[in-house]
């Protein structure tokens, strides 16, 4: 069985660990089906969500992962985020070393704050990055991986020859840096398709393809899997007047519309991370049909949570 | 009382001949070459002699940008704890930036800085004076009254914050024409870097952090460049860091336009791959650039396109970088640093003699800040300000062994090659066998 000492970012999973993980949470999901979904590894340890962003949604899945798993949770949501003026990112963790934490799942506004809380000799404690800034949202990654596998790799191994086209503001996403990753590890076609102003400079280094044309996307490559990413509306009013003109032009050119569900293959599936803004990126069509697999990436959220807490605190030393 | 005499023998001084150096009270005795015999023994003075083989002597380094901050900032650095740093790397003098609180912006305060610089004695303080009221951006501090107060400041800078505004930029190139000043502009076009905390590239992409693009430091440079030409006045740039940026001095040098431009340390030597663990002793304004743009900083300062390394030394309490990289603050040290950094690059690869050092780090900083005294050749009648190099000499930096009151070096931790061992301001030593004298 592999061992996270962390989970940062989805690069410090190779192939065979990141299909462990899925197997994992595979597992998981499956005790969930029982009557009685409490396993008992985790007892006695305590895992702290130490969430400085607000994100009730992923906050209460890893929750509930580490509850299903017996162990003593913690919610702390600090005042003090990047933005006000309270206590230290260091003083915060330090505290959270002295009340016996086993794992701290870290919520931030600031790229890299897991990572800092990680490597800086502030706790020995296990750290998963539940979402810092623009940079990664590993578990999120993992839970579409898991996804895209239960539909279309009959629920097992890796996900090679599959074609996944993502689409949106992958700049400010943290879900496209981790998916990128992971699903290039596990050997997925990837395409990243949105307006230049939503992609960074330096994307054309990524493992990926990229395509400012959704139409073409669609047509061309016929992927597999469609994820749509959140646009959010402070994005219209960024310096430069926005990213883009209108959410109307950003709907007609980027939005999956009905015509656009209409030309995916038959057994194409479309994920979103959520929250959504229907009318926007997607259309309450397509978030709501048959090939939405949206309700279920919740639900898988939980299994892939479970089986990261379940890898990063068995088998190890007491902290 | 009589004076002593102290003479460096079988030093080699910058053209690579091989010399004894005699120093009597504030003045350079004598320079004579090592073959040539003993130097004068003759008068009522007692000899010091110290064995220079394997040394190397440069006149006293000047430095046109560092941050001393005090006043307001004595957290970090005073004048004194920075003077010993400055001393402790070889200079003999130093430019003190004006962000400090209160700003450098009038002769009473530049004239502060004056006297906490004479009363600490380490070296010469030349407070730099702001282009802007509070470095606000908005109007004109009274360049003239700083100029002509004690201090005679003569190169004006609102680092930290460029001089955005066009029209102000010109003003301030105009109006510094009547002292023969300098205006040191911190080239960052502010729309362009709202929110920026890294360089825009492969690297940044990939950490989620908000990109500071080349362009944005080019485009002021070229902006500038041109309106130094149109109103015939001197400009200098600030921590050059790009390639673009290097190509539009050479334009401009080549077109005949009075502008000069300074490197750091740490821009020469460090890419933007050094951000992935996101250790905030990484994050600095201009950010450390692509492997490209390092190439390009380097060629430049050794043909001559960028005149001189400028340390931008920038102390930081540790709470201002033991934190999220996104909340640290921008700057690291380095006057303790910068000339074994310039030996290990510069030097030691064969793109520069010692020479191209004492040019780059003495002559021409003293030229561009007017520092009489000053980046002088090492020559009989000439001030005593040297410094005593031992090019060869390995050494971990520890923050806690320097002199500077503040931890955030990049080099923490890691090797370098060379180490002062001593420094003579106007004849008096400040550093003695590599300790700043108490
Ligand atoms: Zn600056």
């Amino acid at each position: 069985m592999i061992q996270l000492r962390h989970l940062l970012a989805t690069a410090d999973l190779d192939r065979a660990s990141a299909v462990e993980v899925l197997d994992t949470a595979a597992t998981m999901a499956a005790t969930q089906a029982r009557q009685i979904k409490k396993l008992p590894p985790l007892r006695g340890r305590t895992v702290v969500n130490l969430f400085f962003e607000d994100s009730t949604r992923t906050r209460i899945s890893f929750e509930t992962a580490a509850k299903r798993l017996s162990a003593d949770v913690i919610n702390f949501s600090p005042k003090g985020s990047s933005v006000s003026k309270g206590e230290s990112l260091k003083d915060t963790v330090l505290t959270l070393g002295a009340m016996g934490t086993d794992a701290i799942v870290v919520r931030h506004a600031a790229s890299g704050a897991p990572h800092r809380i990680a490597h800086s000799g502030w706790t020995n404690a296990a750290v998963v990055n539940a979402g810092d800034g623009t940079h990664e949202h590993p578990t999120q990654a993992l839970l579409d991986a898991y996804t895209i596998r239960h539909h279309l790799a009959g629920g097992t191994g890796d996900l090679a020859g599959l074609s996944v086209v993502i689409v949106g503001d992958v700049l400010h996403s943290r879900v496209a840096r981790s998916n990128v990753r992971l699903l290039e590890t596990l050997g997925a076609n990837v395409t990243l398709v949105a307006p230049p102003t939503l992609l960074p400079v330096g994307v054309e280094t990524w493992p990926c393809a990229v395509s400012y044309d959704l139409d073409q996307a669609i047509d061309q490559i016929k992927p597999d899997a469609l994820m749509m990413l959140r646009v959010q509306h402070e994005r219209m009013s960024a310096a430069g007047g926005g990213y883009f003109p209108s959410p109307a032009e950003y709907q007609r050119e980027y939005g999956l519309d009905v015509p656009r569900l209409g030309r995916l293959a038959d057994a194409a599936i479309v994920l979103h991370p959520g929250p959504m803004n229907r009318g926007l990126e997607i259309t309450s069509a397509a978030a709501d049909g048959v090939r939405s697999v949206i309700v279920e990436q919740v639900a898988n959220g939980v299994a892939v949570r479970m089986a990261v807490l379940y890898l990063a605190l068995t088998g190890k030393e007491e902290r | 009382m009589s004076q002593t005499r102290t003479v460096i023998v079988g030093v080699q001084v910058p053209d690579g001949t091989r010399c004894d150096i005699a120093i009597v009270g504030e003045t350079i005795e004598a320079v004579t070459p090592t073959a040539k015999g003993p130097l004068p023994t003759e008068g009522p003075e007692a000899t010091t002699t110290i064995d220079g083989t394997g040394l190397v002597a440069l006149p006293g380094l000047v430095d046109l940008h560092t941050h001393l901050r005090e006043p307001g900032g004595e957290d970090a650095e005073t004048v004194l704890s920075g003077s010993r740093a400055a001393a402790a790397g070889g200079y003999t003098a130093v430019h003190a930036m004006a962000n400090t609180f209160p700003v450098q912006d009038t002769a009473g305060v530049v004239e502060q800085v004056l006297r906490l610089g004479e009363a600490a004695g380490y070296v010469d303080v030349r407070p730099v004076g702001a282009v802007s009221v509070a470095l606000g951006g908005e109007r004109l501090a009274e360049l003239a009254a700083m100029a002509r107060s004690a201090a005679k400041v003569r190169v004006f800078s609102d680092d930290g914050m460029p001089v955005a505004d066009p029209v102000l930029m010109r003003r301030a190139l105009e109006y510094v024409k009547t002292f023969d000043g300098v205006v040191a502009q911190h080239a960052q076009e502010p729309r362009l870097t709202e929110g920026a905390m890294m360089h825009e590239g492969i690297v940044s992409a990939s950490l989620g952090l908000t990109g500071w693009p080349a362009v944005a430091e080019e485009s002021i440079i070229a902006r500038d460049v041109l309106l130094a030409e149109h109103v015939r006045s001197r400009l200098h740039v600030c921590h050059v860091s790009t390639r673009g940026s290097v190509e539009i001095l050479r334009w401009a040098k080549n077109r005949g336009i009075d502008v000069t431009a300074e490197v750091t340390p740490h821009h020469l030597a460090l890419t933007d791959e050094s951000v992935r663990g996101y250790d905030p002793r990484f994050k600095v304004n201009p950010p450390l650039r692509s492997p490209d743009d390092v190439t390009a900083v380097r060629e430049a300062l050794a043909d001559g396109t960028i005149d001189v390394v400028a340390t931008d030394h920038a102390p930081h309490p540790p709470e201002a970088k033991d934190c999220e990289w996104a909340q640290a603050a921008f700057g690291m040290t380095g006057l303790e640093t910068a000339l074994a950094v310039v030996n290990e690059l510069m030097v030691q690869s064969g793109a520069m003699t010692w020479e191209d050092v004492a040019r780059v780090m003495s002559y021409r900083p003293a030229v561009i800040g007017r520092v009489e005294n000053h980046g002088r050749p090492i020559a009989a009648g000439e001030p005593a300000n040297l410094t005593l190099f031992d090019p060869a000499r390995r050494w971990t930096v520890q923050p806690d062994g320097l002199e500077t009151a503040s931890p955030n070096t990049p080099w923490a931790g890691r090797e370098l090659t060379g180490k002062v061992l001593w420094t003579w301001l106007r004849g008096k030593p400040t550093v003695q066998e590599g300790k700043v004298i108490p």
